[in-house]
C-alpha cells in the first residue's frame, strides 16, 4: 500500500508537520486501513488457529522491538534479552501470585524490574564494546539463568514454574485465542508507536549519535553515560514486557522458555528484518515465526509427492531447518540491510513505475 | 530491481502452491484425530527421531487392523523443537484439525500447554517428563503423565539401592548425580524425605548445563566421597559422559542407578558400546527389547507390505516408549467408544478414557497400568534393567519404589 505514496504537492509549513509521524495523507489512511483490517476484519474472518500465530507474533514484535531499540539505534549488542524477558515474567507472576495483583499493574512492573536488571548487565558498555559486550551481556545471560533456577523466592520452587490466572478486562477472562488477541494487538501497536516515537525524539536521535561514533557524540555534548544504560534500560523493558506478555500467553512464568536461544532468536529477527528500524523489527518478527510454519505446511502438502509417508516427517524436520538457514542466508545476501531495505527498495521500485528511467 | 520482483515471484508461486495442498485435504470416513508434538530436530533429537516412529508403527498397526470399533486414526505429527512457542502453534493447529487427544513433548512445552488443555478440554501425555505433581488428577485434569514421574523414580531408585546394599540403608552414602535444571532438582524433595526416613547420607553433584563437562563432579564423588551408590539424573549427551568418567575412575557401574532418560542403547553405545557400560542399571517405564507381541505385530505388519522393519526398531528403549504412548491413547478411544456407544468421541471422552485404563499391560511392553481419575500417573511404575552382556537385562520386574512416600509429596504439594 504504501508504495503508492506521492510526496508531490504535499508542502510542509510548520514545524509540527515537518515532525508529524506520518507527514502524507496517504499514510495516514493505510494506517486506518490497518486497524480496521486488525481490529474488525482478521479477528472475524480468521479461526484460532490463525490468531493464536498472529499472537506469537505481536509478542515477538514487542521484544524485537525492544532489541532493536539497543542493537540497532544505540549500536550496543546483548545477548541477555531472553534473560531480561524471564525478568519480567517472574516480576509479573510473583507479583500477580503472592499479591493477586491485576495485569496492568505487574506488566509495567515487569518491565521496569527488567529495566533495571538490564541496567546493571549494560554496565560493561561504558567500557567496552562489539564483541567484548557481547560476551558480557552473555555472562549476564547465564547468570540471570542460574539464579532464577536457584533462588527458590523468586523461582517458586523446584519446578522453577510459577502458574499465573488468566488476565481479566472488564469482567471478561482472556483466556481464548480471540480474546489473548485484542490483548497482545494493544500491546504490540502501543510498543510500535512508542518506539516510532521514541526514535525521533531528542532521546532516538542521541542514540543514533552514540551508533555512528560514541566520541563524536560526546564531544557534541551528549552524556554517553546516561543515553547507553538509557538505551539498555528502555531495550530491557520492552524485553520484560515480552516476558510478561508471554507470561499471561502460556499462563505460566518458565524461565527454560527463555534460555540463550531466545536472545539468538531475537537477534536474527532484527538482524533479518533490518537493524535500526521500526518495520524491519515487526519484518523479522513474522519472518521468524512465520517462516518455520509455513515452510512445514508446505512440506507437508508437497512433500507426500517424494518421499514415503514413514520418512516424511524426518524429512519435513530437517528440511525446515535447512532452508530455514537457507533462505535467512539468501535474503541477507539479496539484501544486508534486512527485509526493511527490500520492502523500501521495492517501494522506490513502483514509486517511478513504469517510467523508471 | 528485477531480482526483487523475481524473488517475489518465488515467494507467490510457493503459498499458491501452499493453498493449493491445504483445499487438497478432505475428510473422508470414520475418522479421529490425534496430535503427537515430537522433537526430531532440537536438542533432545536423540529421543525424538526413534519415540516418534513407535508412535506412528502402533497406530499404523491399529489402522491396519481395522481401526478401533470402525474409526481410523489419524496421526498429526508437528515437531516443537524444544521450543515453547512452536508448541503453543502446534496444539492450535491439532485443535483446528480435532484432536482428541494429544501426546506432548518436553518439560516446559507441557508446562505451557497444561493450563491450555484444560481450557480446551483436551487430554494431554507426558510420559517420563513434564510436572510430577500434576500426578494428581483432582489438580490437573487434562494432563496425564502415564508413566512414573522424577518423584517416583527417586523412590524406585533408593528402592532398588536398598535391595542391592542387602536391605538396610542405615549409615550408608549415596550420591545424586543431576544435571541443574528444574527436571534435575525435581526430585530432590523424595530423596531427602528418604534420606531422613532410610537413615541414609545423601549428597547431591549438580552438573551445569550442556552437562558435557562433569570431570569435577566425577573426581569428587570417586576419589573423596566414595559412596556406596550412585544415583543418576542426566539428560542428552551426559548420561554417556558420565558413564565414560565413572568407569575411567574405576568406579563400578553396578553401583550406579539411572533416572529413565540415561537409560537407551544410544547413551551406552556413546559411552564406548556394552563392555565399558557392564553393569550399569537403567530405570524404564516401558519394556526394553523386541520381545513383546505387539512388536512382532509390527514386524509382521512391514512384512505384508513388502518392507522391512524401520531401524529405529533397533533402538528399542525409545521406540517402545512411543509404541507405550501409542497404545495407552489408544486404549483410552477404546474406553471413550465404549462409553459413547460408537458416537464419535470428544476431547472429555477421551479423559474419562484414560482415567478408565485398568490393568492395561500390552503383554509385558507396559506395566500393570490403572489411570484414574485422581492417579493420571498410573501407579508410578518402573522397572531395573542392567547392561549385561550386549544387551539390556531385567534383573527387577515392575514395582512401585516408597509409593507412600511419593503420595505425601503430591498432597504436600497441592497443599502449597
Amino acid at each position: 500500500m504504501t508504495m503508492f505514496h506521492r510526496e508531490a504537492g504535499v508542502f510542509k509549513t510548520t514545524y509540527a508537520a515537518d515532525m508529524a509521524l506520518f507527514p502524507l495523507p496517504v499514510a495516514r489512511w493505510t494506517v486506518a486501513a490497518l486497524a480496521v483490517l486488525f481490529v474488525a476484519i482478521v479477528p472475524l474472518a480468521l479461526g484460532e488457529y490463525y490468531l493464536s500465530i498472529l499472537n506469537l507474533i505481536f509478542i515477538a514484535v514487542v521484544g524485537a522491538l525492544g532489541l532493536n531499540i539497543l542493537v540497532g539505534y544505540t549500536g550496543q549488542i546483548s545477548i541477555g534479552h531472553g534473560a531480561f524477558m524471564s525478568v519480567g515474567a517472574y516480576t509479573a507472576a510473583n507479583l500477580a501470585v503472592k499479591l493477586g495483583l491485576p495485569f496492568w499493574i505487574t506488566l509495567p512492573a515487569g518491565g521496569l524490574m527488567a529495566a533495571l536488571i538490564g541496567v546493571l548487565v549494560g554496565i560493561p558498555s561504558l567500557r567496552i564494546k562489539g564483541l567484548y559486550l557481547a560476551i558480557a551481556t552473555l555472562a549476564g545471560q547465564l547468570i540471570i539463568e542460574w539464579t532464577i533456577n536457584h533462588v527458590p523466592a523468586i523461582s517458586g520452587g523446584a519446578q522453577a514454574s510459577i502458574q499465573v490466572p488468566r488476565p481479566h478486562l472488564l469482567g471478561l477472562t482472556l483466556d481464548s485465542q480471540s480474546r489473548l488477541y485484542f490483548f497482545l494487538l494493544f500491546f504490540a501497536v502501543l510498543a510500535i508507536v512508542a518506539t516510532l516515537n521514541l526514535v525521533r525524539s531528542r532521546i532516538g536521535r542521541a542514540f543514533v549519535a552514540v551508533r555512528d561514533q560514541d566520541i563524536a557524540a560526546e564531544i557534541i555534548g551528549i552524556n554517553i553515560f546516561r543515553y547507553k544504560l538509557l538505551s539498555f534500560a528502555i531495550s530491557s523493558f520492552y524485553a520484560g514486557v515480552c516476558g510478561v506478555l508471554y507470561t499471561y500467553y502460556f499462563g505460566i512464568a518458565n524461565y527454560e522458555q527463555f534460555q540463550l536461544i531466545v536472545s539468538i532468536d531475537y537477534l536474527a529477527m532484527i538482524i533479518i528484518g533490518g537493524l535500526g528500524s521500526v518495520l524491519g523489527s515487526i519484518f523479522g518478527a513474522i519472518f521468524v515465526t512465520l517462516l518455520p510454519i509455513v515452510l512445514r505446511l508446505l512440506l507437508e502438502s508437497v512433500g507426500s509427492l517424494f518421499f514415503d509417508e514413514s520418512d516424511l516427517a524426518n524429512v519435513i524436520s530437517g528440511t525446515r531447518l535447512a532452508v530455514f538457514g537457507a533462505l535467512i542466508i539468501f535474503f541477507l545476501i539479496v539484501e544486508p540491510e534486512g527485509l526493511n531495505r527490500l520492502w523500501r527498495n521495492i517501494r522506490s521500485y513502483f514509486r517511478v513505475w513504469p517510467f523508471s528511467y | 530491481m528485477r531480482k526483487f520482483v523475481k524473488s517475489w515471484l518465488g515467494v507467490a508461486v510457493a503459498s499458491g502452491a501452499l493453498a493449493a495442498g491445504a483445499s487438497g485435504a478432505v475428510a473422508q470416513q470414520k475418522e479421529v484425530v490425534f496430535g503427537l508434538q515430537c522433537d526430531r530436530t532440537g536438542p533432545t533429537a536423540l529421543v525424538g527421531t526413534v519415540l516418534c516412529p513407535g508412535y506412528h508403527d502402533y497406530i499404523d498397526l491399529v489402522n491396519s487392523k481395522g481401526g478401533v470399533d470402525g474409526y481410523k486414526i489419524k496421526v498429526i505429527e508437528v515437531d516443537n523443537e524444544y521450543k515453547v512457542p512452536p508448541a503453543m502453534e502446534a496444539h492450535e493447529r491439532f485443535k483446528k484439525e480435532g484432536e482428541v487427544i494429544e501426546g506432548v513433548y518436553g518439560t516446559p512445552q507441557t508446562l505451557a500447554l497444561t493450563k491450555k488443555l484444560e481450557e480446551d478440554k483436551i487430554p494431554g501425555t507426558s510420559p517420563g517428563f513434564g510436572n510430577a505433581a500434576a500426578a494428581d488428577g483432582k489438580r490437573f485434569p487434562y494432563v496425564f503423565p502415564i508413566a512414573a514421574s522424577y518423584w517416583s523414580q527417586a523412590g524406585a531408585a533408593i528402592e532398588f539401592v536398598k535391595e542391592k546394599l542387602g536391605g538396610n540403608l542405615k549409615g550408608k552414602k549415596i550420591a545424586y548425580l543431576f544435571y541443574d535444571n528444574p527436571a534435575g532438582k525435581e526430585p530432590l524433595p523424595i530423596l531427602n524425605e528418604l534420606a531422613k526416613e532410610e537413615g541414609f547420607e545423601l549428597r547431591t553433584f549438580a552438573v551445569p548445563a550442556p552437562g558435557i563437562e562433569m570431570g569435577a563432579q566425577i573426581l569428587d564423588i570417586t576419589s573423596r566421597y566414595k559412596p556406596d551408590f550412585v544415583v543418576a539424573h542426566l539428560f542428552g549427551r551426559s548420561p554417556s559422559v558420565s558413564i565414560k568418567e565413572l568407569k575411567g575412575k574405576g568406579y563400578p557401574l553396578s553401583k550406579v542407578v539411572s533416572f529413565v532418560w540415561g537409560s537407551a542403547e544410544p547413551d551406552i553405545i556413546a559411552a564406548g558400546g556394552y563392555a565399558v557400560a557392564q553393569g550399569y542399571n537403567t530405570l524404564q517405564f516401558a519394556g526394553v527389547g523386541k520381545d513383546f507381541p505387539v512388536l512382532k505385530d509390527i514386524v509382521a505388519m512391514y512384512k505384508a507390505e513388502g518392507k522391512s522393519p524401520p531401524k529405529e526398531m533397533d533402538s528399542t528403549v525409545y521406540y517402545n516408549r512411543g509404541v507405550m504412548t501409542a497404545a495407552v491413547h489408544v486404549e483410552a478411544l477404546r474406553n471413550a467408544l465404549k462409553a459413547t456407544g460408537g458416537k464419535k468421541p470428544t476431547g472429555e471422552d477421551l479423559r474419562k478414557g484414560l482415567e478408565h485404563i485398568k490393568d492395561f499391560t500390552l503383554g509385558g511392553l507396559v506395566p500393570p497400568l490403572t489411570i484414574t481419575p485422581t492417579d493420571h500417573e498410573g501407579g508410578g511404575w518402573c522397572s531395573v534393567w542392567t547392561v549385561k552382556g550386549d544387551k539390556l537385562v531385567k534383573t527387577k520386574d515392575w514395582y512401585q519404589g516408597f509409593r507412600k512416600v511419593v503420595e505425601k509429596q503430591i498432597a504436600a504439594d497441592a497443599k502449597s
